[in-house]
């Protein structure tokens, strides 16, 4: 188990380019649909809480669910799966004096990957919200949220945070989300 | 030095929310203003190199740090400094969130979060795309991405390969 998880996570950070979510579609591929580790909702729950501690999501993420699956030895083999391509790439780049890094192949590479990452977010995001949003409330709120985070540039822990206030005290009121 | 830089990045993981980009101030402020560590350009340079390779931007500017100021250990150290926070965080968190399994309030918090956190995912996408498509051929890269892991047809990691493949064959041209 834990050496499925630390080869998971690795296939998570190798293919974590540009930025946090890009690392969403690759990762729940791997732990919902193809090791179904986790369901749609665990899944989104987790992508939640990470947002209220400090640290890069993808590798919040891996020790979140390397914890939930094994424990302390499951977080740690998880970090150290998520972190360890960066980390070679970097060394890698850093000790060699030479700038293949910057050669046009690669550079052209990642220029093709960009708009791919764009399309398998959007997907992402869609999916996950038409399997989890069940009320018409949920979807109306992830609307309000999203204009909130694209034009007023709401920080993500914060609007987090609303929700879960909005959740609680509509919770009380007798109405769920 | 080498404890040094363990307690730097501890700190920079220790008070970044929300991701990579978030951290960048606080990188510039200790690495750069303090400690004097990387100048300006450098610190640009890792900032595009991070965009080009995978991996979360803190980790690849922990482990390029580290490897500059003291070698091979340095880069272990500094890395490991980054990511001990959010160890210590989330396992505290895991606990926090086991004892309010079957409280209600926290239930409903949770699915509370679920529409905010739609809409961070959906939104991070809308606000990459005018950066990341840019010419007419990115456009179609982008479709494609759409429709293959709509209809899950290829995994995700085949789609970004083909891409960058993709990304090559177009610049020959």
């Amino acid at each position: 188990m834990l050496w499925q998880l630390f080869i998971s996570c690795f296939r998570v950070g190798a293919f974590t380019i540009g930025g946090g979510y890009a690392m969403l579609p690759v990762m729940k591929n791997i732990f919902v649909n193809e090791k179904k580790w986790v369901s749609d909702e665990e899944f989104v729950d987790m992508i939640s809480v990470i947002q209220i501690v400090p640290g890069a999501i993808a590798i919040n993420a891996s020790i979140y669910l390397g914890h939930k699956l094994s424990g302390i030895p499951g977080a740690i083999a998880a970090a150290l799966g998520s972190a360890l391509p960066s980390f070679l790439i970097i060394l890698l780049i850093a000790s060699s004096l030479a700038g293949w890094y910057q050669s046009p192949y690669v550079m052209n590479f990642f220029s093709g990957i960009r708009p791919a990452v764009v399309g398998l977010i959007l997907v992402a995001g869609i999916k996950l919200g038409r399997d989890i949003l069940q009320s018409k409330l949920a979807l109306i709120l992830t609307f309000i949220f999203g204009v909130f985070t694209l034009w007023l540039k709401i920080h993500p822990a914060l609007l987090i945070i609303l929700g879960a206030l909005l959740g609680i005290v509509l919770g009380k009121g007798g109405k769920e989300i | 030095m080498i404890l040094q830089l363990f307690l730097t990045f501890a700190q920079i993981g220790a008070f970044t929310f929300g991701g990579g980009y978030a951290m960048l101030p606080l990188i510039q402020r200790e690495v750069i203003d303090k400690y004097h560590w990387l100048s300006n350009a450098e610190f640009l340079d890792i900032i595009a190199t991070a965009e080009m390779t995978p991996g979360p931007i803190s980790i690849n500017t922990a482990t390029f740090v580290g490897y500059k100021m003291a070698g091979f250990w340095g880069s272990v150290v500094a890395t490991l400094g980054i990511i001990l926070p959010s160890f210590a965080a989330i396992t505290l968190l895991t606990v926090v969130l086991n004892k309010l399994q079957d409280n209600k309030d926290a239930q409903n918090g949770l699915k509370g979060m679920r529409p905010a956190v739609t809409a961070m995912i959906i939104t991070a996408a809308l606000s990459l795309a005018p950066q990341s498509i840019v010419r007419p051929a990115d456009v179609i890269i982008f479709l494609a991405a759409v429709i293959l892991s709509w209809q899950q047809w290829l995994d995700p990691i085949l789609i970004l390969l083909l891409s960058g493949v993709l990304g090559i064959v177009i610049g020959l041209f």
